[in-house]
């Protein structure tokens, strides 16, 4: 991204951002501003307006609880943080709001519906949109292919509908007008007839956003968009998180580094170890001493247990350990593996 | 050598071929004529059955010429009852509808009479008998060829939830490291290192002119482990570090396959062959199950050889390594593990145990296809275990072994085999990990 | 060496009812894997299913020829729904088991001599095709000059109509894949789950691709059998997959023109070599049979190594085909 307008972001400081524009807008509108200042800090606390609750949600994989999440309810129209250390379970309670992943247990709604077990691509055309950590950038497909097919309903990705052309050229237009307005938004023309296989990771980030606006989310689900992104364009993104906000969307975003949040979050979430162990106002949790210990304390170590990693670690032994109900046994026992292979292969 | 080398491919249907040319007169007026060959499929020649035995009832039998024809002068027309002895067909050789041994012509007078006679040309496992009722012996004998078969396809299967297990790949080309090991053994069997070797040739075996089987299976053995070793090395150590995708890795796998399968046919010819020793046992009497001395020996050296790979796997340096890589690469690399060295073990003994195991499958019959025509077997095992998993891969090899066996009560052995894709599919749809796989994230 | 006829040849099968057939046959797995980027291991089983809608319609059900079209079509329906429904959800390996195994299954099956009054078990289904037959404008038994090349009337009739049959298939399939369903289609090759979240119900489009891609399949099959006017169980062989698949990752997969042009190359190439093998002078065929036992017996196996060892380096380094570029494939980044 080359833009050069400087734009400077309440109390952060630095980096050229794209998208200046929305993002300035973004700093003069907060839609939600006030609606926290009579919700009690505490983990499961009721919210004025609730569009998305969840309540007893739990997943284990083959024995290890990878989350259990007993209330949580999202504040409409806000910027909601989800933070934690690595492996504390975020990208999967993710999955499991969004439908990629099964709970074994729980109640999730949508502005009121039952979304428990409803598959990903209804959600989406629920208005609910989801970003991957791992950005999934349509690589042999071009940018702006990318971004029509974001829009949803569309009458040609009907298979019979799309044998003739005119039953949905028409459509296909306003959505190539409607796509081609939002690259703008997120200065992304230029890139607009390449293939998305050719973007930069930032770039990718971007796409991937703006390709989630095309769905026209009423609750946009972003797993840690700053991820691996520069920190000039780390500020553009910023500012389209809170255009979001600006436009009466609802966000959900995960982060694992608090300072990113303090800016642009309404409301933090954290959880560790698969469970939400505080909430509040970005205030109120950097100075929260749980969630300081969460980050520091026993598990800063923990870093190869990524939920993604964990999940993939059970062995047999792990998992009849983990099934006595002994999951420290049976991370033990795959640390003790490991270990006894790491000695045995120094060794002789 | 010589004898085996007679049937070439094996494959297809056997056909009459009609001798249309106009027939000279002989002592009687009348005849019956034919010729009886059979195409082999990878030329399309045709391959004359000599000694193919046709009776006229009331006139006499004659065997068929070393062109495969033959002709039975009648004294009289009228209605005749022609028949085909199924005995003194070649091994292999077998009339495609066994109730069509026996005809009945209606000769002219004066008339020259085709007879048809269609042969097919079948794997004696292909061939089992069919549905005999249920009685607790043939429960029992099938039970035993059902572990028979389990414990040898288990051998095979492992390797290929190893390979599964460390490197993501599915590797189709599985099935002709089975091949190799039946090949291998059948080459050192009759040619001793003096195959490989040429101026071991003079000497006495298991040098020059052949080895006992017992010596030749462990030559075998080595020779398989090598080309897994090789495949490794040469082609998909290269593919996963300029990383090719594990789809383009796949496909690999199959023109490999090809690659074999054909090579294996090019150098070896068709024709089911036999290894050197121990070809025609009597079975022997257990109980109410009756097993060849061979198949007892095999299968206990299986049952042994599977339990040493579980205590490798789970006692030894290497086999905890390549269960760490198996569960997790990332984790696995992380604690120091060289994972390249243990893919290129895993290679070498998951071909070797295949290897193995094409041996064992090799005292029934020894083909170039062998592998390729269990390659349904090997999945369906693999896939009801648990992809990755070892000890699924044993559990699901047992299991389908006993279920295309047990299955023969019910239904048409020639389709046994098919057995294996309904449980593959039906566990697909109940449980897709498979019975001690893991749950995976997937839609 | 007889250079002329070699090349006379050569340039007639680029034209000729195999790679016709196989041209169809790999449009069919271009929808799968090109498009979807599902790994069917088995579209000979498409193919048989297709060959035997028709001679079962005829041999068994006794009917007309021309329904046995609807009955090969819906054949390869239900074989795709068979295999589609309980791997599509899965991982791309186990379509690729599911379908190897499936093929080969199904050519024992109609081979078996239980069904011999229905696929005519191990003898196949002879004489079946006459209507299509009847329906040559040309002499079915006369020899008509195209171009350079003088073929039968009736193999004249068939390559019309097998070429037309491939050219609707082509513009059906690019009709299809510049349609937002196709759009949708190729988004889910890249990544499922992103079209997942985008709202896009990836496992029917998956099933849907696969129903396409074996329809047409099943289309080269009845090509297939009408222009050897006989159904054969063992035509139906895996190695014939591997061919189409060959021929598709010559041409490169994903793109409209690729089958065709993958199955001009690759027959042309096939009778080239093993025209020029079994030309060679005397003295270079004695000197072949003694180094490499290379034979008239064997020469046709030296054609499926090729298939093999041609598929290994393709995939290895050129898994977007011959005249696909090199940046293209570094995109690929599944």
């Amino acid at each position: 991204m080359t833009d050069e307008r400087e734009v400077v972001f309440g109390s952060t400081s630095g980096g050229g951002g794209a998208g200046a524009a929305s993002a300035n807008m973004a700093d003069l509108v907060n839609p939600v501003a006030g609606v926290f200042d009579d919700v009690v800090p505490e983990p499961g606390s009721p919210k004025p307006d609730p569009i998305l609750i969840a309540s007893n949600v739990m997943k284990t994989f083959g024995g290890l609880t990878a989350v259990d999440v007993e209330h949580l309810e999202i504040q409409r129209g806000a910027i909601t943080a989800l933070i934690g250390p690595n492996g504390a379970g975020k990208t999967t309670f993710f999955n499991l709001l969004t439908g990629f992943d099964d709970m074994d247990r729980g109640r999730v709604t949508l502005d009121g519906d039952v979304i428990t077990k409803v598959p990903p691509h209804r959600l989406a055309k629920r208005g609910m949109v989801r970003t991957f950590q791992l950005t999934k950038a349509l690589s042999r497909m071009k940018v702006i292919d990318n971004m029509k097919l974001g829009a949803t309903p569309q009458r040609g990705e009907s298979f019979w509908v799309s044998l003739v052309t005119s039953l949905w050229s028409g459509q296909e237009a306003e959505v190539e007008a409607k796509a081609d307005a939002l690259l703008d938004r997120f200065n992304m023309t230029h890139m607009r007839d390449e293939f998305a296989g050719t973007m930069s990771g930032g770039q990718r980030k971007l796409i991937e956003m703006a390709r989630a606006l095309m769905t026209d989310p009423k609750l946009v689900m972003l797993d840690e968009p700053m991820a691996g992104v520069n920190p000039a364009l780390t500020q553009s993104l910023l500012g389209h998180v809170k255009g979001l906000r600006a436009e009466g969307r609802t966000v959900i975003f995960v982060e694992h580094d608090m300072d990113v949040v303090r800016d642009i979050s309404d409301w933090v979430v954290v959880m560790a170890e698969g469970q939400i162990i505080a909430e509040g106002t970005p205030d109120h949790i950097s100075a929260n001493t749980d969630v300081i210990d969460a980050y520091l304390g026993k598990h800063h170590d923990s870093d190869l247990f990524d939920d993604e990693v964990v999940a993939a670690v059970l062995d047999d032994e792990v998992t009849a350990a983990a099934l006595d109900g002994d999951d420290d046994a049976a991370a033990a026992i795959v640390r003790e593996l490991s270990e006894e292979v790491r000695q045995e292969e120094d060794g002789p | 050598m010589l004898r085996v080398c007679r049937w070439l491919v094996v494959l297809l249907t056997v056909g009459l071929v009609i001798d249309t040319g106009v027939v000279s007169a002989q002592d009687e007026e009348q005849s019956v004529f034919g010729t009886l060959t059979y195409t082999d499929p990878e030329t399309n020649d045709r391959v004359p059955v000599e000694g193919g035995l046709i009776t006229v009832e009331g006139v006499g039998s004659a065997p068929s010429e070393a062109d495969g024809s033959f002709r039975i002068g009648l004294p009289e027309p009228g209605e005749y009852v022609v028949s085909i002895d199924p005995e003194g067909l070649p091994e292999g050789v077998f009339l495609d509808d066994p109730d069509r041994a026996v005809l009945t012509v209606n000769v002219q007078e004066g008339g020259n009479q085709i007879v048809l006679f269609r042969l097919t040309v079948l794997d004696e496992a292909d061939r089992g008998s069919t549905s005999g009722g249920i009685t607790g012996r043939r429960v029992a004998q099938l039970t035993a060829e059902g572990l028979k078969q389990g414990l040898y396809l288990a051998m095979a299967a492992i390797g290929l939830s190893m390979i599964f297990g460390t490197t993501g790949l599915t590797n189709f080309a599985h099935a002709e490291l089975v091949t190799f090991g039946m090949l291998g053994t059948y080459f050192f069997n009759f040619y001793g290192l003096a195959g490989v070797i040429g101026f071991l040739a003079p000497l006495p075996p298991p040098f020059g002119d052949g080895m006992n089987l017992v010596f030749a299976a462990v030559f075998g053995m080595l020779a398989g482990g090598t080309l897994g070793w090789a495949i490794n090395r040469f082609i998909f150590r290269g593919a996963r570090r300029s990383g090719v995708s594990l789809l383009a890795q796949m496909l690999m796998t199959i023109g490999l396959s090809i690659l074999l399968r054909y090579i294996f046919l090019y150098v070896f010819r068709g024709g089911p062959r036999t290894f050197g020793q121990f070809t025609a046992q009597r079975a022997v009497k257990i109980g109410p199950i009756e097993l060849t001395p061979k198949d007892m020996i095999a299968m206990s050296l299986a049952i042994i050889i599977l339990i040493l790979v579980g205590v490798f796997l789970q006692l030894t340096r290497t086999g905890k390594a390549m269960r760490a890589v198996s569960d997790n690469r990332e984790l696995a690399e992380s604690t120091g593990i060289n994972v390249e060295r243990v893919i290129s073990t895993v290679w070498v003994s998951g071909a070797a145990l295949a290897a193995l195991g094409g041996t064992f499958f090799g005292l029934t019959q020894i083909r170039w296809d062998f592998g390729f025509r269990n390659l349904l077997l090997l999945f369906a095992a693999v896939v009801l275990g648990g992809l990755g998993t070892a000890y699924g891969a044993l559990l699901g090899a047992l299991i389908v072994g006993l279920a295309i066996n047990l299955s023969t009560i019910v239904i048409d052995a020639e389709l046994k085999n098919m057995v294996a894709l309904l449980v593959m599919v039906v566990i697909l749809l109940v449980r897709p990990q498979g019975i001690l796989g893991r749950p995976e994230r997937i839609g | 060496m007889d250079w002329g006829f070699i090349f006379e040849r050569t340039m007639s099968a680029m034209i000729g009812p195999e790679a016709m057939v196989f041209a169809l046959a790999a449009i069919g797995l271009n929808v799968h894997f090109g498009y979807a980027g599902l790994l069917n291991f088995g579209q000979v089983g498409f193919l048989a299913a297709g060959a035997y809608g028709l001679g079962m319609t005829v041999y068994w059900l006794d009917l007309n020829f021309w329904l046995g079209i609807p009955f090969g079509i819906l054949y390869a329906l239900v074989l795709a729904l068979i295999l589609g429904i309980p791997t599509l959800r899965l991982r791309a390996d186990y379509l690729a088991i599911v379908t190897i195994a499936a093929s080969e299954s199904i050519r024992l099956f109609v081979r078996w001599r239980g069904n011999s009054d229905i696929t005519g078990a191990s003898q196949g289904i002879n004489e079946f095709a006459r209507p299509f037959y009847d329906l040559n404008p040309f002499v079915n038994g006369q020899f008509y000059s195209l171009g350079p090349f003088k073929y039968l009337g009736r193999d004249v009739w068939v390559l019309m109509v097998g070429w037309t049959i491939v050219m609707l298939s082509l513009l059906v399939v690019w009709q299809i894949m510049r349609s937002p369903w196709g759009r949708a289609l190729r988004a889910i090759r890249e990544d499922e789950d992103a079209a997942r979240a985008l709202g896009k119900n990836a496992y029917v489009y998956k099933v849907q691709a696969l129903m396409i891609g074996g329809v047409i399949g099943a289309l080269a099959g009845m090509l297939q059998v009408i222009q050897k006017s006989s159904v054969q169980p063992d035509t139906f062989n895996p190695v014939i997959t591997f061919t189409i698949w060959a021929i598709l990752i010559l041409g490169g997969p994903g793109r409209v023109w690729s089958p065709v042009v993958g199955s001009m190359i690759y027959w042309s190439l096939i009778v080239f070599i093993e025209n020029v093998l079994r030309g060679l002078p005397s003295g270079a065929r004695d000197t072949l049979e003694n180094t490499v036992r290379l034979s008239d017996i064997n020469i046709s196996q030296l054609r499926f190594m090729l298939v093999g060892l041609g598929l290994l380096l393709l995939a290895r380094f050129r898994p977007q085909g011959i005249f696909g570029s090199r940046e293209e494939m570094a995109l690929d980044d599944r």
